[in-house]
């Protein structure tokens, strides 16, 4: 039977003629004419972005107030639909976050009403009339007959969208548009504006939280793997300078579970001020003292997940991680697509062919429903949980969160809850093209857990082998920072990322607000730029009456270091406390995590970097490469050259 | 308050097809002329499949051209350029056969080449008819299936441009091979 169709194949290729060159010219050059005045007309109506306010995060809570996600979407498809419309790109609004979509769009419930039943019925004239008349006006001109539809009476208003779609004109596009494509989605990410400089004798105290989520490293890699820059917003420097292991000072047995070194050296992108480095150290508890693992894989098989970066990488990943395992932990795997179901009861890691085969059965498939997975996959971890074991829930997901999902902070409320009973949950990544960064991330903070991004089977040895341990094992939750400047000594200051894990000054004291947890043997990197009293970079005018005084004699101590940690499990947290002095002490460790802090911020578009280039950041980077047993280091700046070609430096 | 300009992609010649139609969803000018010059060819010759004749396959592609700028809106980089392209082009077509239907001018455009094609070599001529009375004998579905199997695509990607599942695709295309059968045998028959 297949000769018949090669047969016809043949016969069709060689019935197919060539495209008339001068048809096809001004077919190119029709698609171009419509697309700049698509372009125009959107920019016309493209509402002026209102810039958030800043200074608003109240921590991880309140990062489901201002991030985008899909499943937040959802509840307004209709205002979102508007958006793609009115917009160059839907990810310009998505950017803005949902309040300004609402902001903007509040009070056209005709608009939403004419979507609602366009829901139901097919295209019908009125949706595109309505406010879109001015843009089908415009488009009118170009399509050559299609002014047939602008003088259709009533009688044939039903029928307009026809008679235009006849002439060839772009409006029943438009329409369809509406109806048949609510979620044309794209990825979005969590971020903030840029951490904006502080005035000293306004605001000397600095507050957030620690972040040792890698996302953002993996997917800017990605980006630049396939020769484009990546966007700004998915560049959090933090996941940047933090993705790099760094051999800080260990903490001394016995004593705290990490230890804080703090440095100062000189900013590589400014001669005139200086960096604050802000080093910690987990303790690395020696591997054979872990106790058994309770290991629940709750993997997405939706059909978005079929892609070989999705699925194939994500089962070959954790046959990777099954080899890390001992004999007496336990995996479960639980699926979820269009409903959840357990694939492989609870099995102990020694019984490696059956959780293979179950491994390898899974296929993808089905619209998603991460909130029933969830559940399951908890009810699961419970029943495994014995005591003085750790549980964790390790959500696999291309980001689809967008069914069964009516409320993203009610997900984000029951992970918290599950928190505290001892269950806690990783989220991992797969695949470009529907990254639901922000809810990741958000899961995996209520999660007491890390949100990592996988594209290549190498990310995966990081996350799930050389790095298995840090992400498994808590050993310090609620990890908060605070900084607090001398405003006779430093005259402004800057935190470099973090932007997303800002804390209110009182958070710091108040154990109730959650904040990021520390794996064993993590390191976490900050780093502040400082501008000295005095200094010619200060960029705000010192006030004329002020408390400051006359200019006090330099002094050693610029500052206050304070830290606050939980035990695992503990209700209330400890202290630690170390003054930040003037001596340039930082070593190789933090000059390499400036370069990487100074590559992201470029990538950023940063103000606060003139005349620094990626090319700088190659020269620090590479000069302080250290040991780099796993390469990261080296990778990291073959990304660089790379960028640096991109962006044609 | 920063100003952010807009997001720009670099452009080089192993950029892919998504990040070209990324780059072109922002409102990236070049990147849009890119991506269509790169698949105008492709997309007559679908288009040509799937009606039959040259002059509607012409209309057809000027159609897609002139819809494409703002159905990019619509395009999801999960998606692969050429299934979001086939599926525009799919769903401009059988907007067109709907429209025609009523003027019951339906499956007629493979009649229509088939006059069109009687000045060329009586061999060639003799398989053309055969394609032809096979095409036209097929329900549009059948068509529009087969044309997509016919350009290289698997059950699984043809399944997914057309919004149905791969066994709906694979029963199509077995109809198909059904109905050609019954064709060639009749043929044999005379």
């Amino acid at each position: 039977m297949t000769d018949d169709l090669d047969d016809l194949k043949a016969m069709m290729t060689a019935a197919t003629p060539k495209p008339d060159p001068a048809k096809r010219a001004a077919d190119l050059a029709l698609a171009q004419k419509n697309f700049e005045t698509l372009q125009g007309s959107r920019d016309a109506l493209r509402p002026t972005p209102v810039t958030g306010p800043k200074g608003l995060w109240t921590g991880v809570k309140e990062m489901f107030g201002a991030i985008t996600s899909k499943g937040g979407l959802t509840a307004t498809t209709a205002l979102v639909a508007c958006g793609f419309l009115l917009t160059p790109a839907g990810q310009d609004m998505w950017r803005g976050g949902l309040q300004e979509a609402n902001t903007t769009f509040v009070g056209d419930a005709k608009v939403e009403q004419a979507l609602a039943e366009a829901d139901a019925n097919f295209t019908t004239a009125e949706i595109v009339a309505d406010r879109e008349m001015e843009m089908v006006d415009e488009l009118a001109l170009i399509a050559p007959s299609a002014p047939a539809m602008m003088d259709a009476g009533p009688a044939r208003a039903r029928t307009a969208t026809d008679s235009l779609a006849v002439s060839g004109g772009l409006a029943p596009v438009i329409a369809e548009e509406y109806v048949l494509l609510p979620e044309a989605s794209t990825e979005s990410f969590a971020n903030a504006d840029e951490s904006p400089l502080k005035v000293t004798s306004e605001a000397p105290v600095s507050t957030f939280s620690i972040d040792v989520d890698t996302a953002s490293y993996a997917v800017v890699r990605s980006s630049i793997m396939r020769g484009a820059l990546p966007p700004a917003d998915a560049v959090r420097v933090e996941e940047l300078v933090n993705y790099f292991p760094y051999a800080y000072p260990a903490p001394e047995a016995g004593g705290a579970p990490f230890r804080p070194t703090v440095s100062v050296m000189d900013t590589p992108w400014n001669a005139d001020t200086q960096l604050v480095h802000i080093a910690i150290q987990g303790e690395l508890p020696a591997v054979e003292d872990r106790p058994p693992l309770n290991l629940v894989f709750l993997i997405d098989t939706s059909g978005s997940m079929a892609d070989p970066t999705k699925l194939p990488l994500l089962k070959q990943s954790f046959l990777l991680m099954l080899d890390q395992l001992r004999p007496e932990d336990e995996v479960a795997i639980v699926e979820y697509a269009g409903s959840a179901g357990e694939v492989l009861a609870p099995t102990k890691a020694e019984d490696r062919t059956k959780i293979r085969a179950a491994l390898e059965s899974l296929g993808a498939g089905g619209s998603t429903n991460g909130q029933g997975g969830l559940e399951q996959a908890y009810a699961v971890a419970e029943s495994m949980t014995a005591d003085g074991e750790v549980s964790r829930v390790l959500l696999a997901t291309d980001g689809d969160f967008n069914v069964g999902l009516s409320h993203p902070s009610a997900l984000e409320d029951f992970i918290a809850e599950k928190r505290e009973t001892g269950t806690f949950l990783s989220v991992l990544g797969f695949g470009r093209g529907n990254l639901q960064d922000a809810t990741m991330q958000a899961l995996a903070q209520n999660g007491n857990g890390t949100a990592a991004y996988i594209d290549t089977l190498s990310e995966a040895q990081k996350v799930l082998v050389d790095q298995l341990t840090g992400a498994l094992f808590p050993i310090a939750s609620d990890v908060k920072i605070q900084v607090e400047f001398d405003p006779q000594q430093i005259a402004e200051y800057r935190l470099i990322g973090y932007e997303t894990r800002a804390l209110n000054r009182e958070d710091f004291n108040n154990d109730k607000v959650d904040a990021g947890d520390l794996g064993a043997g993590h390191t976490v990197t900050a780093l502040y730029e400082v501008t000295p009293v005095g200094s010619p970079a200060r960029l705000s005018d010192p006030l004329r009456y002020t408390a400051e005084g006359p200019a006090a004699e330099p002094e050693n101590e610029i500052g206050f270091l304070k830290l606050r940690y939980k035990e695992p499990g503990a209700e209330t947290s400890e202290l630690l406390e170390t003054p930040i002095l003037r001596d340039r002490t930082a070593g190789g460790e933090a000059q390499f995590a400036a370069a990487v802090a100074g590559f992201g911020q470029i990538l950023r578009g940063s103000d606060y970097i003139t005349s620094w280039s990626i090319g700088d950041a190659i020269a620090l980077a590479g000069a302080h490469r250290g040991e780099d047993t796993f390469g990261y280091r080296a990778e990291a700046i073959r990304l660089m050259q790379l960028a640096k070609t991109l962006k044609g430096e | 308050m920063t100003i952010r300009t807009r997001l720009t992609y670099v452009m080089r010649m192993t950029t892919t097809d998504e990040d070209l139609a990324v780059a072109a969803a922002s409102g990236d000018g070049a990147a849009f002329a890119s991506l269509l010059d790169r698949h105008y060819d492709r997309l007559f010759a679908f288009c040509f499949r799937m009606t039959g004749a040259r002059a509607e396959a012409e209309d057809l592609t000027q159609d897609i051209c002139a819809a494409l700028p703002a159905k990019l809106t619509s395009y999801e980089k999960r998606a692969k350029v050429t299934t979001w392209l086939y599926r525009v082009a799919l769903n401009a077509a059988q907007d067109r056969r709907r429209r025609q239907a009523t003027r019951d001018k339906a499956a007629t455009g493979w009649g229509d080449w088939e006059v069109a094609r009687t000045a060329t070599n009586a061999e060639a001529a003799a398989q053309i008819d055969w394609l032809t009375e096979a095409m036209t004998q097929l329900t549009p579905d059948l068509r529009d299936t087969l044309a997509l199997i016919l350009d290289d695509m698997t059950h699984a990607e043809a399944a997914d441009v057309m919004g149905v599942s791969e066994g709906t695709i694979s029963w199509r295309v077995s109809e198909a091979k059904k109905a050609l059968k019954a064709i060639k045998e009749k043929e044999a028959s005379l």
